[in-house]
């Protein structure tokens, strides 16, 4: 049976570069000009020039960081911290869940179930209202990092269960054989053979953590999204505002990937 | 044979997986320097067998003691018993993120809190002795199949163990690179080291084997010294898997 040939392959105009370069162009421009003609429909006054003195002003020959700028280390130091301790909940839950010990697996699956089930506005509310007086926290951004930990950390253990996981029982076998403790073999030996698996997932932790610490405005922790929303109250200028808040959030984002992406080729490189 | 010279006591041991009776009565006693080579047909629980012997699988009934001590839930020390039991695997099972060289300071720097200088003197004596000194800085993937195990018998080595496991070290290797793992093998036999080796190489049993084992079904069918295991199975299912094997 005689086979087809396989045609020349043309590109399509469609699928060609300059066409996509278009295509996106007058996207760009259309969402452009439907929100400027929106503002203009409803007389929106654009005071794009008032912005700046809300990241920085000049007094005196002194610099001073405006409440823009202040938000946005709230909202990095928050995701930090949030970083730090998610990670350590996470490979706790997830050292318990594969754990022998029958009380080490109840407690981690129900920390996870209760966590997975709940909304994060709800835990929200429960780590300031009711969990905040009774640890006696006195700024409710450590009750915010707290919460976004605990909320995160069930991702951050699955993440690492799996990367544990995937480390072939040989590897457990051989470090028993030449005697090593299970917590040595794991600190060795399992780790640091994960560790690398975990690390493009567990960037997606840190970016939910940046992204979620805005639902820490409702607890009125001063990070970006609040300190936004009361800019917005002192001055009325919300789109200005929000369409600057918005890009902060994605170049924090978007340069925390592409950091951990060089970090994870550089470690792939040194095997 | 006196007690002060037994190593190894399999005694009345058996093991299920679940259901399935992997090994049944199992009754075995390795004298120090002895050399032990298990065989028998895929399935039949030989690595099972040694597998129990440093307790990287727990038998239900019987006892197994090394040097005395029962090996059970309750044995207190069992990485330190461990560290006196060297096993190599048929998978080599080398760290991959460690070079060759750290593969084999590991346990005498985290185990026995050897110095650095101290471990890597050792580890470099025991590479120069299964003849791969020059591959130590490099890490597990660059080497060849061969070099690997013998890198991995090493590793063993550097822990200093008085008896050495070995779970068909040449199975997963190329024919041109079994002789090479052998020959270490048959230098360390050669130096007194006590050895159970579950392996197909009958030339290599024949060299070093002191005793035959023949499994099959989870039950040693025969044992005794090499020439009457070769010359004179008393079992026909022995005679018949040695004609397999040989005829291959
Ligand atoms: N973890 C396990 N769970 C259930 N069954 C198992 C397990 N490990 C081994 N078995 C079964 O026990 C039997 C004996 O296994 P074992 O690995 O000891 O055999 P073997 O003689 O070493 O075979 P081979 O020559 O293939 O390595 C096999 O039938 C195997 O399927
Ligand atoms: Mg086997």
């Amino acid at each position: 049976m005689a086979v087809p040939r396989p045609r020349a392959r043309r590109v399509r105009w469609w699928k060609s570069k300059p066409f996509d370069v278009a295509q996106f162009t007058l996207l760009t421009g259309l969402v452009v000009w439907l929100t400027w003609r929106g503002a203009a429909g409803m007389e929106y006054r654009w005071q794009w020039h008032r912005l700046p003195q809300y990241f920085y002003e000049i007094i005196d020959g002194e610099l001073l960081w405006g409440p823009l700028v202040y938000g946005l280390m709230v909202t990095i130091e928050i995701a930090a911290w949030g970083m730090v301790l998610a990670l350590i909940i996470g490979l706790i839950t997830a050292i318990l869940r594969l754990s022998d010990s029958f009380a080490g697996r109840i407690v981690s699956t129900v920390y996870l179930e209760i966590i997975r089930n709940t909304p994060l506005l709800v835990q929200v509310s429960i780590f300031y209202f009711v969990l905040q007086p009774i640890l006696g926290i006195n700024n409710p951004i450590w009750t915010g990092i707290l919460c976004l930990a605990f909320f995160e950390g069930t991702f951050a253990s699955e993440i690492m269960r799996a990367g544990i996981n995937s480390v072939p029982r040989g590897q457990w076998e051989a470090g028993s054989t030449i005697g090593l403790s299970r917590t040595k073999t794991y600190i060795y030996i399992i780790l640091p053979q994960a560790i690398p698996l975990m690390l493009p997932p567990l960037t997606g932790i840190m970016v939910n953590l940046i992204k979620h610490s805005a639902i820490l405005s409702f607890i009125a922790v001063f990070e970006l999204t609040t300190e936004a929303r009361n800019l917005i109250g002192d001055t009325f200028m919300s789109f200005e505002v929000w369409f600057v808040v918005g890009p902060m959030y994605l170049i924090l984002t978007i340069s925390l990937s592409t950091l951990v992406g060089w970090m994870e080729r550089r470690v792939r490189a040194r095997q | 044979m006196t007690d002060s010279e037994t190593m190894i006591v399999m005694s009345g041991v058996n093991k299920w997986y679940d259901d399935f009776h992997v090994l049944k009565d199992i009754n075995l006693s390795v004298r120090q320097g002895e050399r032990v080579v298990v065989c028998g047909p895929s399935g039949s629980g030989k690595s099972t067998l040694i597998r129990c012997i440093n307790r990287l699988e727990e038998h239900q009934a019987g006892s197994i003691t090394f040097k005395g001590i029962e090996l059970d839930e309750d044995t207190k020390n069992i990485a330190e018993i461990r560290t006196e039991i060297g096993m190599v695997f048929q998978q080599f099972n080398l760290f991959p993120h460690l070079s060759v060289l750290d593969n084999c300071t590991l346990g005498p720097i985290k185990v026995r809190n050897a110095s650095r200088a101290d471990a890597e003197a050792l580890a470099m004596e025991y590479l120069e002795r299964v003849q791969i000194p020059d591959q130590a800085d490099k890490y597990p993937s660059q080497l060849s199949g061969g070099q690997q195990q013998r890198a991995a018998i090493a590793r063993s080595l550097c822990m200093k163990p008085e008896v050495m496991l070995f779970d068909e070290p040449t199975s997963s290797l190329d024919p041109e690179m079994i002789k090479e793992v052998l020959d270490v093998m048959v230098d360390l036999a050669e130096s007194g080291m006590t050895m159970i080796c579950v392996t197909h190489e009958m030339g290599f049993a024949r060299t070093v084997a002191d005793t035959m084992i023949f499994m099959d079904e989870g039950r040693i069918v025969e044992e005794g010294p090499p020439e009457g295991f070769f010359n004179a199975p008393k079992s026909e299912r022995t005679k018949l898997f040695l004609s397999q094997i040989l005829s291959h």
